[in-house]
């Protein structure tokens, strides 16, 4: 799969409450949470991005609590995949679990600014910029989460079996 | 080459004859655990895969604690749509009104959960039950639904860090401060897709509510599960709640680990985690000048009778200082009761406390104790991220039951000793 998008980006240990905060999870409507996605860190998040825009999280993106709001409030907002230097591992299961690309690299984050436009080659392990075309490589993901993701989630996968 | 515990427990989950760390496994989970934050997404996906029936009407538990009693519309929306499925589903184990409690005081309470247990549940803190010697791990909403469905789901096996405490435990010292301390160091992500399993002679020693308050913030560094080897201690807790078997397992001598680290309990004093991580932690004595507007007692972490009756030693005859809202809230029915029965209720009454039916309410931000911006709390609770407890430039202070007693009275983070 092809991800292109402008890159927003975010400090290390982005928690859940930051992505979506609690005072928000008495709804599991996914429109509400992508209103108020990523509030807290910024306010003015969900008015500046377009669709297919990508978040950037340094280490431990989403740690926190297990609220599977995060991961549908990001994806509902339109973005369409988060890279990070690390993930928290409940974000981590969520997001292949509800079909949310998730990619990890070491070296994008000190590498780029915010703004610039990028391209996620999930299948070649690539990330390339393009002004420059610079190019840097993404963790591959275990057979079994690519199967998650191809399936459309955790749920379709199990119904092809159940 | 032995096993640990957390990787005996999950073997025993499958059918394999060997496991090894790093592994993908699918293993039975021996209860499921939601919330009425969580279960309403799990009950939608539940029935978008075409799920009738849950695999098990005692294995599937439902506590609708976190906006109860409802907050508002859409919280009494969504404890509506999980209590008709509950009801639809037979649920043996769904918790509202008068019997409801903070799930993972009530779930070890009630004997729901039992040592050598495998137990999943929608809420990062399920992880409160490796305590009792379970493997324990919170999850998303999803793989909720999928083992609603299945009664299996799908885990890594993880790497085991091994923690060796030793030591007499310091006067006001328990264990909250431990694991904040052990959280200081090796950080918020030190422990990240990893067990970690506490030992060592001030931990055979350590009650229960001790070591469930500790396993409850493993999270906080990142793990996958936390796991108390179950013993003596083990036994008298779960003995007279068990309704059904249950195993202690042990890890093997020759198990292997990813870090050993030895800590001496007697050299650390009461702690406090400052804004905006749990490992931004200093000793009590390095706080200096932090004036607090509230204080909550209360919490999976730290609501339990053990932790009342420290704060009513503490705050017995005194009073809250008249800046400060002190709320304490009991986690369960059962120990609202035997608060009130032991007087603690009243000694909380006479300093000046709110006392919360049992909730999640404030912990998360929720209702019934939000903080404005400005204002700041001390908490016995597990998370100090920003925006946590109410308004985003609010803050929050970890701590202990001593130490957010002693800093009602004082107005400021304090410690008990300079109350004596
Ligand atoms: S008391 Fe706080 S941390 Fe515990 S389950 Fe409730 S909201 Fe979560």
């Amino acid at each position: 799969m092809i991800y292109k998008g402008r890159v927003w980006k975010f400090r290390d240990n982005i928690d859940t409450d930051a992505i979506i905060p609690a005072r928000y999870l008495n709804t599991s409507d996914p429109k509400e949470l992508a209103a108020h996605c990523m509030e807290d860190s910024d306010p003015q998040f969900v008015n500046k991005i377009k669709t297919g825009d990508i978040i950037l999280g340094g280490e431990n993106f989403g740690c926190g609590s297990s609220r599977e709001h995060a991961p549908i409030a990001i994806k509902e907002a339109g973005i369409s995949c988060v890279i990070a230097k690390s993930f928290a591992r409940i974000f981590y299961r969520n997001a292949f679990n509800m079909g949310l690309p998730i990619f990890e690299s070491a070296e994008l984050w000190a590498a780029i600014k915010e703004g610039e436009e990028i391209t996620v080659d999930s299948s070649a392990g690539t990330i390339t910029t393009t002004t420059e075309g610079r190019t840097f490589r993404i963790n591959p993901i275990p057979p079994f989460m690519e199967q998650l993701i191809a399936d459309g989630g955790l749920m379709k996968h199990i119904a092809k079996k159940w | 080459m032995g096993y640990t515990i957390t990787e005996k427990i999950l073997m025993t989950h499958t059918d394999l004859k060997e496991i090894q760390t790093g592994q993908l496994i699918n293993a039975r989970v021996d209860i499921a655990l939601g919330n009425d934050i969580t279960a309403p997404i799990a009950i939608k996906e539940f029935r978008k895969a075409g799920g009738k029936k849950i695999f098990d009407q005692n294995k599937v538990v439902l506590v609708l604690d976190h906006f109860t009693p409802n907050k508002d519309i859409n919280s009494a929306m969504q404890c509506k749509f999980v209590r008709e499925f509950a009801l639809e589903q037979k649920v043996t184990h769904f918790y509202e009104g008068g019997n409801v409690g903070i799930e993972h005081a009530l779930l070890p309470e009630q004997g729901i959960v039992l040592p050598g247990d495998l137990v999943i549940g929608a809420d990062s803190h399920t992880c409160t039950y490796g305590g009792l010697g379970a493997f324990a791990t919170g999850v998303g909403s999803t793989d909720l639904a999928a083992a609603m469905l299945t009664s299996e789901l799908w885990f890594k096996v993880p790497q085991s860090m091994k923690f060796i405490i030793s030591g007499n435990l310091q006067k006001w010292v328990c264990g909250k401060d431990l694991i904040l301390y052990i959280i200081s160091r090796i950080g918020v992500d030190g422990a990240l897709y990893k067990a970690m399993e506490f030992t060592g002679e001030t931990i055979s020693k350590l009650p229960m509510a001790d070591r469930l308050s500790m396993a409850n913030m493993v999270i906080e560094a990142g793990a996958k599960n936390g796991i108390f080897p179950p013993d003596a201690i083990t036994k008298e807790y779960v003995e007279k709640k068990a309704k059904r078997k249950y195993t202690f397992y042990s890890s093997d001598a020759d198990a292997v680990y990813s870090d050993v680290i030895e800590i001496d309990g007697s050299k650390i004093e009461p702690q406090v985690a400052f804004p905006h991580l749990p490992s931004n932690v200093r000793g009590v004595s390095a706080a200096g000048n932090v004036k607090i507007d509230q204080s909550l007692i209360g919490s999976c972490t730290n609501g339990r009778i053990e932790d009342l009756r420290i704060a009513a030693q503490i705050l017995r005859g005194k009073k809250a200082a008249a800046e400060v809202r002190l709320i304490v809230v009991p986690a369960t029915p059962a120990i609202y009761k035997q608060a009130l029965q032991e007087g603690l209720l009243e000694i909380f009454m006479d300093s000046g406390a709110i006392i919360s039916p049992p909730s999640c309410g404030a912990c998360l931000g929720g209702h019934m104790g939000i903080l404005a911006a400005g204002e700041r709390a001390i908490a016995t609770t597990n998370r100090n991220f920003v925006g946590r407890m109410g308004h985003p430039q609010s803050e929050v202070y970890l701590a202990s039951p001593a130490v957010a007693a002693a800093s009602a009275i004082l107005g400021r983070i304090a410690s008990p000793a300079e109350l004596a």
